[in-house]
Parts: C-alpha cells; sequence; structure tokens
C-alpha cells in the first residue's frame, strides 16, 4: 500500500475526499468550509472540487447556527445520509449540545434500533493559540461521558487518516476531536481505500519499562518529549496513545502498567473531572495490586483559558510538568 | 379511534401501568388524521414532539406495538426502552417522538434535507406546539429550511397552551404563523377541528410543496381536551372550567358526526356501529399490549449502539 509523508491536516482532508467520492450519502456541512474553505482549512479546495466542477452539493456552508445545523444533519442520518459535520471549534459544539446528547447519542437506544445516525463530528478541540476562554475548551470527555457517542482523538496523521475513514463508516455518532495544535505535524501514512483504524484500540508508541505515560491527542507528543528525556537520565518511559475514548481499550492502558508498574495520565482538559481521571481511577481500580507508586494526573489548569501567551501555556501541561509528576512518583 | 385508544391510555395511566410523563392528542385529532390524510403512505415522512400516539395510529402502524410501547414492554416498537414520548415506526415513515420542546424542529428540516439531497419528492410534515415555536432552534431551522429550499411543512399546532403557561403569557406574538414570514416561508393560520376542512387545506398545501419544493409554514388552531400531560391534575390553574366547556363545543369527532347526521351520510345505527366496533379493537389492543411481557434485564445494554455493546455493570 502506497505510504508518503502528510500533515495531520492533509492526512483528514485526503480521507475526508476519498470518503466522499466512495460514497453518494457523504456530505460536508459547517461554518465556512465551503467558499472560505474552513477555518483550519481542512475542508479547503473542496467546494470547488464537488460544487462547482462537478455541481454536485456536497460540501454545504451553513449559517452560525451549531444547534440547527446538527439537527438538520441528524434528521439527514436518520434516513441513511452520513453528514460529516465540521465544528468551526469544538467549544461552538457546546451550542450544539441539546441535539447531540438529547437527540443523537439517543436515537438507535429511543427507536430500539430501528435508526442509527451515521454522522461524524469533528473539528479543533484544546488550546490553539491565544484563542482565550471560550474557544479552546477540550469536551472530549464531556461527551465520552455519553452512552450512544463514540469519541475519539487521535494524534497521528496516520491516525487522522485512518481513523477519520473509520468514522465516516460507523453507523453511530462520532465525535471526532483534532487539537489544533497537531494540524501541522508531518508523519509518514499508508494510504488506501480500505486502511481503516477501528475504534477501541490503544497503541503503545514507544515501549519502556519503568513507567506507563498514557494520553490522548496532542499530549501524546509531550509524553514522548518526556519519554525522550527520561531515557537521557536512564529512565525508560512507555507511550500509550489512548487514541479512542469511548470505546476504550483499558486491556492495552493495563497490559502497559502491569509491566512498567507505574503510571501517569496526561490530558489536556481541565485537570479536575476531564477524562484522564476516569482512565487514573481505572488503572487505580484494576490494577492495583500492580502498582508500586499512586496514579499519577496531569492535567490543564483548572482555570478558563486565559488570552495572555504567557497565562496560556501555564494552563496547558507541558513536558516540565510530566517531569515534574514523574519525579513525585518517586 | 384515536380518541379510544387516548382514553384507554389515560385509563391505564391511572392503573399504574404506564409511568413517566405521557401526553394524550385528544380534542386535537383533526389535525393529525386530516394533515395525513394529504400524504403519500410510506414516502412521505412525519415527525412531532412528545404527544405522539395518534400520529403512528393514522400512520398504518401497529397500535398493539404502540400501545404495549406506551406501556413499556418488550412488544413495543422500541423493546420498552421509548416509552409514551418516543414512538417510531421508521419503516412507515414516523419519525418519532421527541421529548425536548423544539429539539425536533431541525431534524424535521432534516429528514427534509434528506429528500431534496436525493432529489426524491418526499415532503416532509414537522409538528410541533405553540410552545416550542419560541425555541431559537426552530427559528434557525426557519431559516435553513427557507435557505435551502426544504420541502418541509411545519405545523404550529396552537392549542392555546405551552403545557400551563397560556399564549399571551408565552409568545410576544400570538400570531404564530407569522413566525415564517421574515424567511420568506408561505404562511397561513388555519383551522384545525374541522376534519374535512384540514383534509382539504392538507391537500393543497402538501402538493404546492411537492411541486415548488420549498418550506410552509401553517398554524393550527385546535385545543388540548386534556391536560398537558397526564400528570397535570390542575388543569384550572390555567384556565377555567367554562372555557373547557366551551372548547368541547369544537370537539371535533363530535363535529364530524353531525355532519355525516344532517347530510345523512351514515345512520345513527351505523355509526354506533363503528363505536362498539372501535371500543371492542381498542380493548383488544389493552389486553394484547398489557399481556406482552416486561424487558429481561439484559436487553437495557441492546441498542446503546449498532455494532457494540456498551461496557456493563454499575
Amino acid at each position: 500500500m502506497p505510504t508518503q509523508e502528510l500533515s495531520y491536516r492533509d492526512a483528514l482532508r485526503m480521507a475526508l475526499v476519498e470518503e466522499i467520492d466512495r460514497d453518494q450519502n457523504v456530505f460536508v456541512m459547517g461554518e465556512d468550509i465551503g467558499r472560505y474553505q474552513g477555518t483550519f482549512r481542512v475542508t479547503e479546495g473542496l467546494f470547488q472540487k464537488y460544487n462547482v466542477e462537478q455541481n454536485d452539493w456536497r460540501i454545504i456552508d451553513t449559517p452560525i447556527v451549531e444547534p440547527g445545523f446538527t439537527g438538520i444533519a441528524i434528521g439527514a442520518a436518520m434516513t441513511g445520509l452520513r453528514p460529516v459535520v465540521e465544528m468551526m471549534t469544538m467549544s461552538f459544539s457546546i451550542l450544539a449540545l441539546d441535539q447531540i446528547i438529547n437527540h443523537a447519542a439517543k436515537i438507535h437506544y429511543m427507536t430500539g434500533g430501528q435508526s442509527t445516525v451515521p454522522m461524524v463530528i469533528r473539528g479543533p478541540g484544546g488550546a490553539a493559540k491565544q484563542l482565550s476562554a471560550q474557544h479552546s475548551h477540550s469536551l472530549e470527555g464531556w461527551y465520552a461521558h455519553c452512552p450512544g457517542l463514540k469519541v475519539v482523538a487521535p494524534a497521528t496523521p496516520q491516525d487522522a487518516y485512518s481513523m477519520f475513514k473509520q468514522a465516516v463508516r460507523d453507523d453511530n455518532p462520532v465525535i471526532f476531536t483534532e487539537n489544533p495544535g497537531l494540524y501541522t505535524i508531518k508523519g509518514e501514512v499508508t494510504t488506501g481505500p480500505d486502511v481503516l483504524q477501528p475504534f477501541g484500540k490503544a497503541q503503545v508508541l514507544r515501549e519502556g519499562k519503568d513507567l506507563s505515560l498514557v494520553a490522548y491527542s496532542r499530549m501524546v507528543h509531550v509524553c514522548l518529549e518526556v519519554a525522550d528525556r527520561l531515557a537521557e537520565v536512564g529512565i525508560s518511559a512507555e507511550v500509550v496513545d489512548v487514541r479512542s475514548l469511548l470505546p476504550l481499550d483499558t486491556e492495552t492502558i493495563y497490559q502497559s502498567v502491569r509491566k512498567t508498574n507505574r503510571a501517569i495520565v496526561v490530558y489536556e482538559d481541565w485537570k479536575s473531572g476531564g477524562f484522564g481521571a476516569e482512565i487514573a481511577s481505572r488503572i487505580s481500580e484494576d490494577c492495583f495490586d500492580d502498582l508500586d507508586a499512586p496514579v499519577g494526573r496531569v492535567g490543564g489548569l483548572n482555570v478558563p483559558m486565559p488570552y495572555s501567551r504567557v497565562l496560556e501555556l501555564e494552563c496547558i501541561p507541558n513536558a516540565d510538568d510530566v517531569m515534574a509528576a514523574v519525579r513525585k512518583l518517586g | 379511534m384515536i380518541r379510544r385508544f387516548e382514553d384507554k391510555c389515560n385509563i391505564a395511566y391511572r392503573q399504574g401501568l404506564v409511568g413517566g410523563y405521557m401526553h394524550v392528542y385528544i380534542g386535537m385529532e383533526a389535525t393529525a388524521v386530516g394533515w395525513n390524510a394529504a400524504l403519500k403512505p410510506g414516502w412521505d415522512y412525519v415527525i412531532t414532539a412528545y404527544r405522539d400516539h395518534a400520529q403512528p395510529l393514522i400512520m398504518g402502524s401497529d397500535p398493539v406495538k404502540v400501545m404495549a410501547e406506551i406501556m413499556g414492554r418488550s412488544g413495543g416498537y422500541s423493546f420498552g426502552k421509548g416509552g409514551s414520548m418516543h414512538i417510531y415506526d421508521i419503516e412507515n415513515c414516523f419519525f418519532g417522538g421527541w421529548g425536548i420542546v423544539g429539539g425536533h424542529t431541525p431534524l424535521g428540516a432534516g429528514l427534509a434535507f434528506a429528500a431534496k439531497y436525493r432529489k426524491e419528492d418526499r415532503v416532509t410534515i414537522c409538528y410541533l406546539g405553540d410552545g416550542a415555536s419560541n425555541a431559537g432552534v426552530f427559528f434557525e431551522s426557519l431559516n435553513m429550511a427557507a435557505l435551502w429550499d426544504l420541502p418541509v411543512i411545519f405545523i404550529i399546532e396552537n392549542n392555546e397552551f405551552a403545557m400551563g403557561t397560556r399564549l399571551e403569557y408565552h409568545a410576544a406574538d400570538t400570531q404564530l404563523y407569522k413566525r415564517g414570514e421574515p424567511f420568506g416561508i408561505k404562511s397561513e393560520r388555519l383551522d384545525g377541528m374541522d376534519v374535512l376542512q384540514v383534509k382539504a387545506d392538507a391537500e393543497r398545501i402538501v402538493n404546492w410543496v411537492r411541486e415548488n419544493q420549498k418550506p410552509y409554514l401553517v398554524e393550527v388552531m385546535n385545543y388540548r381536551f386534556a391536560g398537558h400531560g397526564a400528570a397535570d391534575n390542575d388543569r384550572q390553574l390555567y384556565r377555567t372550567k367554562e372555557e373547557e366547556d366551551e372548547n368541547t363545543k369544537r370537539d371535533p369527532i363530535a363535529r364530524l358526526e353531525k355532519y355525516l347526521t344532517e347530510n345523512n351520510l351514515m345512520t345513527a345505527e351505523k355509526m354506533e356501529a363503528i363505536n362498539v366496533e372501535i371500543e371492542e379493537r381498542v380493548e383488544a389492543i389493552y389486553e394484547e399490549a398489557v399481556n406482552s411481557p416486561h424487558p429481561e434485564p439484559h436487553e437495557v445494554y441492546a441498542h446503546v449502539y449498532s455494532d457494540m455493546e456498551p461496557e456493563k455493570g454499575h
């Protein structure tokens, strides 16, 4: 299968184009995604390609009304269409929470399996750069709290590609969150019509024996940096990329912890009550006898995201914060 | 049939066979009956809020499965996991059955969006109440329906009460049909109590929407004889007995009976025979529904996802 170097953003776009081409039921809707080509340029060129050159109504610019267009996508999905809804930032999905939680997530259940909602809600989640308090939320933990949704947070261009294709083909509503800091990172990507990454499978991105660093999305890269720094001082850290929050692959996490006997969970979301707390709790509950130290947690500061770059960087966990947590483990 | 079915649901509620919230359609029957008569069965889409027993009965759903669902039994359309507010019969194009006031209105636009996307000539009817007509998401839906020329008919069933709050206390403009005008949507206020008139209006408008592929908004004036829900035992807090009595004179069923009698279209004997037949039928539906078993505990995990089970256990 062909392999090429792609940015996270280009990998996403390539997967999106392939899925639109593969299935007439797939369409994209969101704010500024068509003529303006997307605030983060994930949909660059698509309006021209489909709506203009092919005269096919596949890329749909919406008014700035998240509840309304999310609801329209849900209704369309109930008839078997496969909408990909872009949230300009995941922070705006808060407006559509009623549609996502009260409607999309419940439909298969409330209809007793008569209907499915094959839709993807994707967009940047987490802090970009000085977008301040209303545009920087990490909401994946909120969504992963809700049965009926699937929630994924890929960290690499390969997973952006193969998990996105998987998401489009999934018959359930999928929240696909992309940390804005990831769009420009590059990596080798194996591509192909059926290169899919099934959900519910964590991956070990770096093997180690002394300590497990468990993370998802951009924090995976922070953990990889920490593992490099620890290697310099003779500590061998394993990095587990959770990548799928719901369903959650606890087994891969537990296997790592059983080997290393120490774990730190790293997440950008507010530390208190974030999804990392769920992971930490499970490790404590199910791997208690394997642990040589309490499970560590590094999360975002429990404050609204400030505008000042200095203060913003204070909020987002970095390698130093994780190193401090490692030292605390003893 | 709807009237007797809903009466029986009320009885079942009082017997403790129905839990939670239940909202009956008594008094409003002519609206759904008249409008449905204008639709292509199994082709056009219908979606409504939580006062949702009548539509599936009219659209050809199995009434036993409807009542079993209302009773939370495994023989219901959703195996007892939806309940009174969440009846669905997707095969017959009935899309529920929704509990968040106004929340289903974009879904209605979405059904119409799908028809347009596929270049099908389906029409969608999206019912909502006067209370829901204030919801922001409804205005968002109107805007997009007009923007994209979606073949959807929004029917505001103005039964004069948003739960227990009278129209003039919840709507700045009580002429609710005007909600469509800012968006350039053709809008009308129509009667909802005279089933023959409703049907004639419905045929005219459904045909127009199918032909012109544009949205339409109708405010239908009807009246909820019953309380908001079965748990609403304080109707006198928001309306007087006299008002209720006065409106009972508008009863769509009595009106139709009177019409049939006065025009010698049906004899009193025939009418009585039909009434007896319906009552027997509803009794049989009730018996079958009440004998449907409760779901097994393990069924709680089914249908959370289409392709996997959720995590189990407390």
